[in-house]
């Protein structure tokens, strides 16, 4: 009985690790690949047998134009959000507070848009900003984008809404404010919150975004970091770009760690929240 | 939030989609900026250079000396990924997209028909270009109908590397000129101790442009065609067959190994350099990047062996075109002059070993004694047979590679993917 | 299924639920006073957002119905060159797939169909298992959690690429196993390893929506089960499973319908034109950027058809609640009992 039991015990570590392991390990492999030399790239061994930056190094080189790829994902993913957040914002108000018809219809209408193949979004805008001139400019990547961004966002804030208790605004209200000053004054404030990971949430779905601006950018200068990476020819001469792929990808990736690492329980809350309803 | 500021925002987006929606309207379906047949090259400014990766150099040392002469007109060069695929389909995303992003690209040789008939190049003036010097066949290659539209800068065609070495060692005096003896040689060669776990052949058979080559090179080298004169298909005849069946025998006997079927050039390069292969089909350009390897001074070049004798290789080579859609095209053309001159390609050929277009380069006496497979590689190229130069060749290799790779993994057996490749030939170029 | 009581308090620790601070007089959400303005309100409040997804959204999926009407540009043998215009074509497109061009149709409808499957199924059987590993755990709650959503940041794009680089010919999987498998060419493996990939990115996050529904089971419904003689099995299957049931479907419904429309992965992993990974959606791509825009739109339209089929028979037969409108049950949902619609919202 012992054994089992203790066996019982450790299972739930065991199986902790396990997860961690799982979620973990293929982003070890990222950065041990990026601190290799490309002489031993190949190297399978758990940690490199030379650390070098020489990846890193290659990369920041201005030449590459890696720097400016991510300037670009910062500019695209930080307007799509902005803008995403400001029209979803009024939209979930409106949603979680108001009566009015359709509004079952309307709400699913716009989280349906969410499910639109970006592909046939993508080729008749394609055509459109060619023929006005958009091709390879920062609107021409954020306007689609926000055809999964504005859904997101409108889906999300509606929850954290309506989580929140109608007696609120009738309080201010009855102190003598009108609804426009009651959400200002009561509602964001209290909603921050809610906001604040909705922007985190969209923040990394529209950082994420990859088909759009593939279609959209092809100077080198415009274009987003993932698109940047997967066009890597190498930054030296040499045949296999894995090392600074890796590397780019580490770069790419940190922020998005870094972000989720310090707002992991406002993330799952978001995340959870925005899924249950 | 008061309803005039909400007011507001609706106004500006109406706006805003209203605007969108009269650009769209006025420029109509019809595609705008149709390229007069002569265009005109003005205008002069920094352009780009796009061309697959460079894995010798060379590219940027030629631009380097441009931009030192032309400190306001200073090239940009962009690199796109080593295979053809991928090049061909990121220029002509920046042509269906206008985009001025490119200036002068790389053609490949098959795809100025391509370019020239969707009118995302230019026509350029055939008397400011020194054709006359250059090899015919090449200059073939640059033209659409009866007008000029890319400049030759480099040719190219298969050839064989194979280990001196070791075939000096097996006491075989000359390289094989027919598929047995290369095979017979092989044998020979593997029986070495030196050569233990070396494989005998290998060329491009991942599934891209370079599989469309290779199938190409081993059908024409067994006397079959894949397009006849007038370019109509024709690969489904016995003489094909043979050409498919030395591939599809070589993979399943082990003479071709199994991981050559995700080789690339360069992968094959590297594997040749590591001592994995003991001969090698690829472009020349691995000459002067094999001289600085582990293999160095122990390989040599010969013609591609065939069925009954000498093989023939496939055409290739790159040409540069002026993209319809960009900038500063004056600049550009006086570029295209820099970069195809006969100094520009003797560059090209001492530091990357790149075939030359022009014919007397390949008789000069320095030049030969650096390399001296140039006689060889200027009978091969005057001999190649390029690929099917159509319109839509995008299908067309397309529908090779499918095929071949189907035969060469053994999903299909050779008889059934010639005859499915001649309908899908006939099909795309029936338009 | 026995009415469960719901405890009104959450944990402090555990997301925030619809019903968290509802007041118990309002059980159901009383509306707002119905004020005559309400309704202008909201129209100037909604509007912006409808007009922007009309313009990104709807505008382009029309035009893409109209381009699939049109073939591609032909040859003009007198001048050489390709003509400006497509050709009306009417229905061809479509036509077209039940015929020669089909092939590569089909051949991706099955794909797309079953990395879908194959990946949902993976998916919801790991995350499941990470749920209920996690809800056992009390310590390193934190460090899980962080691990947890390191696969749903990785951009789709990076992930590609490293998995393209753990499953190169000589990298680390090959190490591991031993043998060298050719991952990325043509063939079976190309499938498992954009299966492997795709579900190591996304098995943590339904394991982490599932987790949400777990932590809202009270004990006390274990305890009585357990008092009852139900082993852990039973207690699963009878009891955990329906509970988190409709957290799970809308976590199924959206993993669909990514799954559906997958692009990024198979693009990056294995490359464009490859038969034994080629998605609709790259198929469609693929198409557009050989400038066949008719049949690329075709494609896309059909793709759209499907996806909406799906998360059709999702909402209608399995009854996903995406919505989660305040309990009002659907009157389409002729399988569920009345105390479920409340169970979907409150369980949530």
């Amino acid at each position: 009985m012992t054994a089992s039991a203790t066996w019982r015990r450790w299972l739930p570590y065991v199986g902790v690790l396990t997860v961690a392991a799982y979620c973990l390990a293929p982003f070890y492999w990222m950065l041990v690949s990026s601190l290799r030399r490309t002489s031993d790239i190949f190297d399978n061994s758990l940690l490199p047998s030379r650390v070098s930056f020489e990846n890193y190094r290659s990369l920041l080189n201005a030449s590459q134009g890696f720097t400016r790829a991510l300037l670009n994902s910062l500019i695209v993913a930080g307007i799509t959000t902005a803008l995403a957040l400001l029209l979803a914002t009024f939209t979930a108000y409106a949603m979680a507070r108001l009566e009015f018809r359709f509004k079952r219809l309307i709400l699913t209408l716009i989280i349906a848009t969410s499910m639109f193949p970006v592909v046939s979004i993508v080729v008749p805008l394609l055509k459109l900003f060619t023929d006005i001139g958009w091709i390879n400019t920062y609107q021409s990547m954020i306007v689609p984008s926000m055809s999964f961004a504005l859904p997101l966002a409108v889906w999300n804030l509606t929850t954290f809404f309506r989580q929140m208790p109608d007696e609120l605004e009738h309080a201010a209200m009855i102190d003598g404010c009108t609804r426009g000053q009651a959400f200002r004054k009561v509602i964001i404030p209290l909603a921050a919150p809610g906001i604040f990971t909705t922007a985190i949430i969209t923040f990394i779905a529209a950082w994420n975004e990859f088909l759009i601006a593939l279609t959209m950018t092809n100077k080198p200068q415009m274009q987003t970091a993932p698109v940047a990476i997967s066009k890597f020819t190498g930054a030296t001469t040499y045949e296999t770009p894995f090392g600074s792929q890796m590397a780019a990808g580490v770069l790419v990736t940190i922020p998005l760690v870094i972000m989720v690492l310090l707002f992991q329980r406002r993330i799952v809350a978001g995340l959870t929240a925005g899924a249950a309803k | 939030m008061n309803a005039r500021t909400i007011r507001a925002l609706q106004c500006s987006a109406a706006l805003v989609a209203a605007g969108l929606t009269l650009a769209a309207c006025g420029s109509g379906g019809d595609s705008s900026s149709r390229q007069s047949q002569n265009a005109s090259f003005t205008g002069r400014g920094p352009i780009s250079y796009v061309a697959g990766k460079d894995s010798s150099g060379v590219v940027q040392k030629v631009i380097d000396r441009w931009n030192k002469l032309h400190p306001k007109e200073k090239v940009t060069f962009i690199q796109l990924p080593t295979d053809a695929d991928s090049q061909r389909q990121q220029m002509i995303q920046n042509a269906e997209t206008k985009s001025d992003a490119y200036t002068v690209l790389s053609l490949d040789v098959v795809w100025t028909s391509e370019f020239a008939a969707h009118q995302w190049i230019d026509k350029l003036p055939e008397k400011q270009f020194p054709l006359d010097k250059m090899l015919k066949p090449v200059v073939e290659t640059a033209k659409y109908r009866t007008g000029l539209y890319a400049v030759p800068a480099a040719s190219d065609g298969g050839v064989l590397y194979y280990r001196t070495d070791l075939l000096k060692k097996a006491g075989i005096t000359a390289p094989p000129t027919t598929w047995a003896e290369m095979t017979s040689d092989c044998a020979k060669v593997r029986k070495l101790p030196v050569a233990k776990g070396m494989s005998c052949y290998a060329g491009q058979f991942q599934k891209y442009e370079g599989l469309t080559v290779n199938f190409s090179e081993a059908v024409n080298s067994a006397g079959g065609v894949v397009t006849d004169a007038n370019g109509k298909p024709d690969v489904d005849t016995p003489a094909a067959k043979k050409g498919l069946d030395f591939l599809v025998g070589s993979v399943k006997d082990g003479t071709i190994p199994k991981e050559a079927l995700t080789y690339q050039e360069e992968d094959g390069r590297q594997a040749f350099q590591s001592s994995k292969l003991i001969f090698l089909r690829n472009w020349p350009y691995v000459y002067s990047l094999a001289q600085k390897s582990a293999v160095a001074g122990k390989f040599a070049v010969a013609p591609l062996p065939g069925l009954n004798g000498s093989g023939s290789s496939s055409l290739g080579g790159h040409n540069l075109a002026l993209s319809s859609f960009a900038k500063n095209k004056a600049t550009a053309l006086d570029f295209m002059k820099f970069y195809s001159s006969e100094e520009s390609a003797s560059t090209f050929l001492k530091d990357a070993s790149l075939a030359p277009p022009y014919a007397d380069l390949y008789d000069d006496a320095a030049l030969v004694k650096q390399y001296p497979y140039l006689p060889v590689l200027k009978t091969s190229i005057l001999n190649a047979v390029p690929r099917p130069r159509v319109v839509q060749y995008g299908d067309v290799s397309s529908a090779i590679q499918q095929q071949a790779y189907a035969a060469l993994t053994g999903t299909k057996t050779s008889a059934q993917a010639l005859k499915d490749l001649q309908s899908a030939l006939q099909k795309s170029t029936a338009q | 299924m026995a009415d469960i009581k719901i405890p009104p308090e959450p944990s402090t620790d555990e997301p925030h639920l619809a019903t968290g601070r509802r007041s118990p007089v309002s059980g159901r959400r009383s509306a707002a006073p119905a004020t005559e303005g309400s309704g202008r309100m909201a129209a100037l409040l909604v509007s912006p957002t409808l007009l922007v997804l009309t313009i990104v959204v709807l505008y382009p999926t029309l035009v893409a119905l109209d381009d699939s009407l049109y073939g591609t540009k032909g040859l003009d043998p007198k001048t050489g060159f390709i003509s400006d215009t497509e050709p009306f074509v009417g229905l061809k497109n479509y036509a077209d797939i039940f015929g020669a061009a089909g092939d590569r149709f089909w051949n991706a409808f099955w794909n797309t169909t079953f990395f879908t499957v194959v990946t949902v199924g993976l998916e919801t059987v790991i995350g499941v298992a990470m749920a209920l590993i996690m809800h056992k755990a009390f310590s390193g709650r934190a460090m899980i959690r962080a691990s947890i959503l390191i696969p749903w940041a990785v951009p789709t794009a990076i992930s590609g690429l490293l998995w393209r680089w753990i499953f190169n010919s000589n990298g680390v999987a090959n190490a591991l196993i031993g043998h060298q498998i050719l991952w990325t060419t043509e063939g079976f493996h190309s499938k498992v390893a954009v299966i492997v990939a795709e579900v190591w990115k996304t098995a943590p996050f339904i394991g982490l929506l599932v987790l949400a529904g777990l932590q809202v089971i009270s004990k006390e419904v274990y305890e009585a089960a357990r008092l009852d003689g139900a082993s852990a099995t039973l207690q699963f299957w009878h009891i955990t499973l329906p509970l988190v049931k409709p957290a799970l479907l809308v976590a199924m419904l959206f993993r669909c319908m990514d799954a559906l429309r997958m692009f990024d992965l198979p693009y990056i992993l294995i490359g464009a034109q490859k038969n034994s990974v080629e998605t609709l959606s790259m198929l469609a791509q693929n198409e557009a950027s050989n400038v066949r825009f008719g049949p690329a739109s075709a494609y896309s339209v059909l793709l759209f058809l499907y996806v909406f089929l799906v998360a059709l028979a999702f909402v209608r037969l399995l009854g996903a609640d995406l919505v989660g409108d305040d309990g009002k049950a659907k009157p389409a949902r002729k399988r569920r009992k009345t105390t479920f619609s409340r169970r979907t919202e409150v369980t949530a």
